[in-house]
């Protein structure tokens, strides 16, 4: 039995009045405002005067001071530079490890599947803290120093997962029949997988790279565990809560929260053109 | 599926993942084990001794913190669970063409740096931010009221942080929940509350629990929401396993708390994917 999924919306019952037509959109309304309340408070504050180059919690005017001197704090910009880094190196990285396993795993029964499955589950749902805490104990195990490449290491380590899980969906779905006409149309089974599913697999391999980069560039807690004395973006910030936060930080946080919502908005309208 | 000769083209294919999952992943869950049951300190090294006195120590010191971190946990995935339900419901059935403008609404979040967002609330919910302060020299607050440092503040953000998380794979369930089968339920006779009550809420479950899992996980391990929002009465668990790795290198207890941490998750994992299969939470995650 094949069912639409979709079918024609419930006809409403005039003479009941329902709380679905105004409470609960006024509701979804109210939460949508609190989640937004902080991102708020994140672009305000980067316009707020901060004469000591700190800020306080009062407002004390309006300024585009720090637009224009975003980059004046030297460790602040390399911290950045760090993230942005790191958050490419790992998503290359992942995905090239974490599409073939996806691909294994979404065409393939072997042995170790369950396994592996597990294992992606557990990675997942892990808290960070512990999966900081392992990688430090076997990083001091090892006596292996702690910097950057011991960050890219753990950032591999959990996208990996992600890439696996969101490429592995869209495999999933594809036909494999296409892949075999390619075959029996005369192509060899890799120019099979760069001209037919590389194509088709596209959508999902982007989905799963933004968001191990937004992964990668947004991680504390696991990254604060082996960092060791390099700083990224968010352990800045962390470190600078005692000492006072400089508006630079909200005008990042600004910045790069406007490229990512851009980001995901064209990636959304570039599919649908795509798929329609 | 490939089932007409066997191949080893899978493995040649998950072999780079998988080892790397292995060695970067689950060899240093092992790692922790070993290291907790060292002696030693940073000066002189530390030696495996198979010394389980590291576990007596961080439970009858720590037992306050693991519990107030699965009270903090449990309480704001609750929070989080009510307060995102009713909106995912609305989107799902009731978004009609605005469901991924809506989403996107929700999903903002997550464009925004974790530690920011925390901070961004410790702005809000300080003496002097726009909230309080307010409300305190309209006088409709006493000038002795504090949140931050208070569990509240701490169990606030913990549910801030946990709302886009339980929110999405709410929303994937109810919206894949065949339409037809609430009309049939309608078409019976059945009230609104009754056909929710039996039929949609019983469909959404998968959802229900698979964002309880995520989040409460997440939260139990969190410490940066006690650190930024809350005070010396609200450490969690990981603010004790941070400050013993990272600023008192005590790694064998350090590596004891986190092993226990380690071993109540993967109860709560285990139980989870025993009772939903493994293969569920991927999908919603």
């Amino acid at each position: 039995m094949t069912v639409d999924a979709h079918p024609a919306p419930l006809v409403a019952r005039p003479a009941r009045v329902r709380p679905a037509r105004f409470l609960l959109p006024l509701y979804t309304w109210l939460v949508i405002a609190y989640t937004i309340v902080p991102i708020g408070v994140m672009v305000a504050y980067g316009f707020n005067r901060a004469p000591s180059g700190r800020l306080t919690f009062s407002w004390l005017g309006f300024t585009t001071e720090w637009y224009r001197h975003i980059f004046d704090i030297a460790d602040l910009t390399g911290a950045l530079v760090n993230s942005l880094e790191l958050a490419a190196g790992s998503t290359v990285v992942s995905l090239v490890l974490g599409v073939p396993l996806a691909l294994a795993l979404a065409r393939y029964r072997f042995r170790g599947t369950g396994a592996v499955d597990s294992v992606i589950f557990v990675d997942i749902a892990a808290p960070s803290v512990v999966v900081g805490a392992s990688l430090l104990s076997f990083f001091i195990t090892l006596n292996v120093a702690r910097g950057l490449l011991t960050i890219l290491v753990a950032h591999v380590a959990f996208n990996v997962a992600y890439v696996a899980v969101i490429v592995r969906a869209r495999a999933v779905g594809l036909d494999s029949s296409i892949e075999k006409a390619a075959a029996d149309l005369g192509a060899g089974p890799w120019t099979a997988f760069r001209t037919v599913t590389l194509p088709l697999l596209a959508p999902g391999i982007v989905a799963a790279a933004l968001l191990a980069f937004a992964m990668s560039i947004d991680d504390f807690i696991i990254t604060q565990f082996v960092a060791g004395q390099t700083l990224t973006f968010p352990l800045w910030v962390y470190g600078a809560v005692k000492v006072g936060i400089p508006p630079q930080v909200f005008v990042m946080g600004t910045l790069i929260f406007a490229a990512g919502v851009l980001i995901a908005i064209a990636n959304t309208v570039l599919q649908r053109r795509t798929t329609l | 599926m490939e089932p007409r000769r066997r191949t080893l083209a899978p493995y040649l294919l998950g072999m780079p993942g998988g080892v790397y999952l292995a060695v970067f992943f689950i060899v240093p869950l092992f790692a922790v084990l070993s290291v907790s049951l060292q002696t030693g300190n940073p000066d002189t090294g530390f030696t495996l001794t198979w010394h389980w006195h590291e576990y007596v120590t961080a439970i009858s010191q720590y037992h306050t913190q693991f519990v107030r971190s699965f009270f903090y946990a449990g309480i704001s995935t609750a929070v989080a669970l009510v307060l995102a339900y009713p909106m995912a419901y609305w989107i799902a059935f009731h978004g009609g063409r605005h469901k991924s403008t809506y989403l996107l609404l929700v999903l903002l979040p997550f464009f925004v740096s974790f530690v920011i967002r925390t901070l961004a609330w410790q702005f809000i919910l300080s003496d002097q931010g726009f909230v309080l302060g307010t409300l305190k020299s309209w006088h409709l607050l006493p000038q002795s009221v504090h949140v931050l440092s208070t569990r509240t503040a701490v169990i606030a953000g913990l549910t801030y942080s946990a709302l886009p998380f339980m929110a999405l794979p709410l929303y994937v369930a109810l919206e894949r929940i065949d339409r037809r089968l609430v009309r049939a339920a309608g078409d019976l006779y059945a009230r609104p509350a009754s056909s929710f009550l039996r039929v949609i809420l019983p469909l959404s479950a998968p959802g229900v629990f698979a964002g309880f899992l995520l989040v409460f996980v997440t939260n139990v391990g969190d410490y940066v929401n006690a650190a930024i929002l809350g005070g010396p009465g609200t450490t969690m668990i990981g603010n004790v396993i941070q400050t013993s790795y990272l600023q008192n290198f005590d790694y064998p207890m350090a590596s004891a708390l986190s092993s226990l941490l380690i071993a109540g998750t993967l109860i709560v994992i285990y139980l989870y994917a025993r009772a939903f299969g493994a293969a569920r939470i991927q999908e919603y995650a």
